[in-house]
């Protein structure tokens, strides 16, 4: 089987514009949730969320180009060009046709969906710019990556709600594995901090209203956030034929469905998906040195993930870290498990650990090394990177050093 | 309103995601035995809101529920009933 690596990363999220500042955020447990700033906010219950601050799109792109990019576009755009640079991609006319994109996202343009559903039904105009569709669909983001990389191999959207972008890393590694392409543009975006966006939210009534706690005994839900992460998968062959620094090795991916409740998370199927990307790794339990939890910091999902940890992991659990990074970016939703995975490069490229934010007690139910308020030092070779999504969904990506 | 009202409209909306008939259902029944699931009292929740137009406060995530007692029908009936009393206020 062909062995895929990764070669370049690139980011745009609430708690930095691009790698190197999401690593200092990440070490120096910077929490980026605060007040939401979105239009009517004083009508919503839920008014924190994590917002992308300081962030001009139109420093980026052309006038021209926003009129057809959504939000959550314009992220993964910004995402991959810092990962296609790092990369040193630099694509022959040949070599595009085997170079692709894959990206996840829950909400695809659910701001423009949003502005547009504002401007039809509240302010009664009867008509909506002519670009309103291409922006919204949720293959947008991939559509504009492959045009402005050139890439001309196979590209697909997926969504997974809260795994989309691990069920995308996935696929990619797969379509390397499998021949169909030698590089993989990858990952997930989103952006959905908008009044509808987060009323759905609301809704479900597991919002914090304060901040996000994962397995602190005193969590009080979770807290939306926006961004994403790209990166560049390729085959072994292909970056080693191209001279390219190799980051990391993606190691292994696995998935399952609960095929229980639409909601309400179950044990045996994250169990069925961690012990499928170990398998697929070809590693033991004991050969992981860091997981990077799904941590939503819900009541359920926390107690529930600690859980099948401890199928998977046995004993090895007492031993292992395992933190949320959500507690400081917040929940990306589709992009979230593609922001999360820069914390497993980051522990494997710069043997730092991201701990867990806002942790206050621990919880007798969920004994776990949550590295708890404070970055940690430590060698790390194999990274776990969990998502959980609703409808049961669930993937899990192995991240390696490379040797 | 009066409590015969409220207690009319709460257990007609409890019995509809039970499914079962609202005469089973008395003051002293716990909506866990009712076979009411979390996710089915978000939907309570939000059906009592909606016919008494009144916000409860309710977060999925802390079981003892400190702003809203929802340990049976009749404790349910109450808080909706204090309420309604507040909203007229």
């Amino acid at each position: 089987m062909k062995r895929v690596v990764l070669t370049g990363a690139g980011t745009l999220n609430p708690l930095g514009h691009d790698v190197r500042h999401t690593f200092a955020a990440l070490r120096q447990g910077h929490c980026a949730i605060g007040p939401l700033t979105c239009r009517d906010v004083e009508r919503l219950t839920v008014q924190i969320g994590a917002e992308i601050k300081g962030f001009d799109p139109q420093a980026q792109f052309s006038r021209a180009q926003l009129t057809g990019l959504d939000r959550f576009s314009q992220i993964a755009l910004i995402a991959a060009r810092e990962a296609v640079a790092q990369a040193g991609l630099v694509l022959s006319d040949e070599a595009r046709l085997r170079a692709g994109v894959i990206l996840g996202t829950a909400g695809g343009g659910n701001m423009t969906v949003d502005d547009n559903y504002r401007s039809v039904y509240e302010e009664g105009k009867n008509r909506v710019h002519p670009l309103v569709v291409p922006r919204l669909m949720h293959n947008a983001a991939t559509a504009h990556l492959s045009m402005e990389f050139g890439l001309m191999g196979p590209g697909l959207t997926v969504s997974t709600a809260c795994a989309s972008a691990n069920h995308a890393m996935g696929q990619a590694l797969q379509v390397l594995r499998a021949g169909q392409a030698d590089v993989m543009v990858t990952g997930g975006s989103e952006a959905m901090l908008c009044f509808g966006g987060i009323k759905a939210w609301e809704g479900l009534r597991v919002m914090s209203r304060d901040t996000c706690r994962p397995f602190s005994r005193d969590r009080s839900g979770m807290v939306q956030g926006e961004g994403g992460a790209v990166f560049v998968f390729e085959t072994l062959d292909h970056a080693t034929a191209r001279g390219a620094e190799i980051l990391a090795e993606v190691a292994g991916f696995g998935m399952s469905s609960d095929a229980g409740d639409i909601v309400m998370p179950d044990r045996d199927g994250p169990v069925r998906a961690m012990q499928a990307a170990l398998a697929d790794a070809g590693l033991a339990p004991g050969a992981v040195d860091y997981v990077n939890a799904h941590g939503t910091g819900t009541a359920a999902n926390d107690r529930i993930e600690a859980q099948a940890l401890r199928v998977v992991m046995g004993d090895h659990l007492d031993r292992l870290p395992v933190s949320s990074t959500k507690s400081m970016h917040g929940h990306l939703i589709g992009g979230t498990s593609a922001v999360e995975l820069l914390a497993g490069l980051m522990a494997i490229r710069d043997g730092v650990i991201a701990p867990t934010m806002n942790f206050s007690e621990p919880d007798p139910e969920i004994m776990l090394d949550v590295v708890p308020n404070e970055a940690r030092a430590g060698k790390v070779d194999v990274v776990m990177s969990n998502a959980f999504a609703f409808g049961g969904l669930n993937a899990v990506l192995i991240l390696k050093r490379f040797a | 309103m009066e409590r015969k009202l409220i207690e009319e409209r709460v257990i007609e909306i409890i019995a509809e995601q039970a499914m079962i008939e609202p005469v089973d259902i008395s003051p002293t029944c716990r909506l866990a035995d009712l076979g009411v699931d979390s996710l089915g009292l978000v939907e309570c929740i939000f059906s009592i809101e909606e016919a008494f137009n009144i916000a409860v406060p309710f977060n999925a995530n802390t079981p003892e529920q400190p702003g809203f007692d929802l340990s049976s029908v009749g404790a349910i009936i109450s808080e909706v009933e204090k309420l309604v009393a507040r909203q007229a206020a």
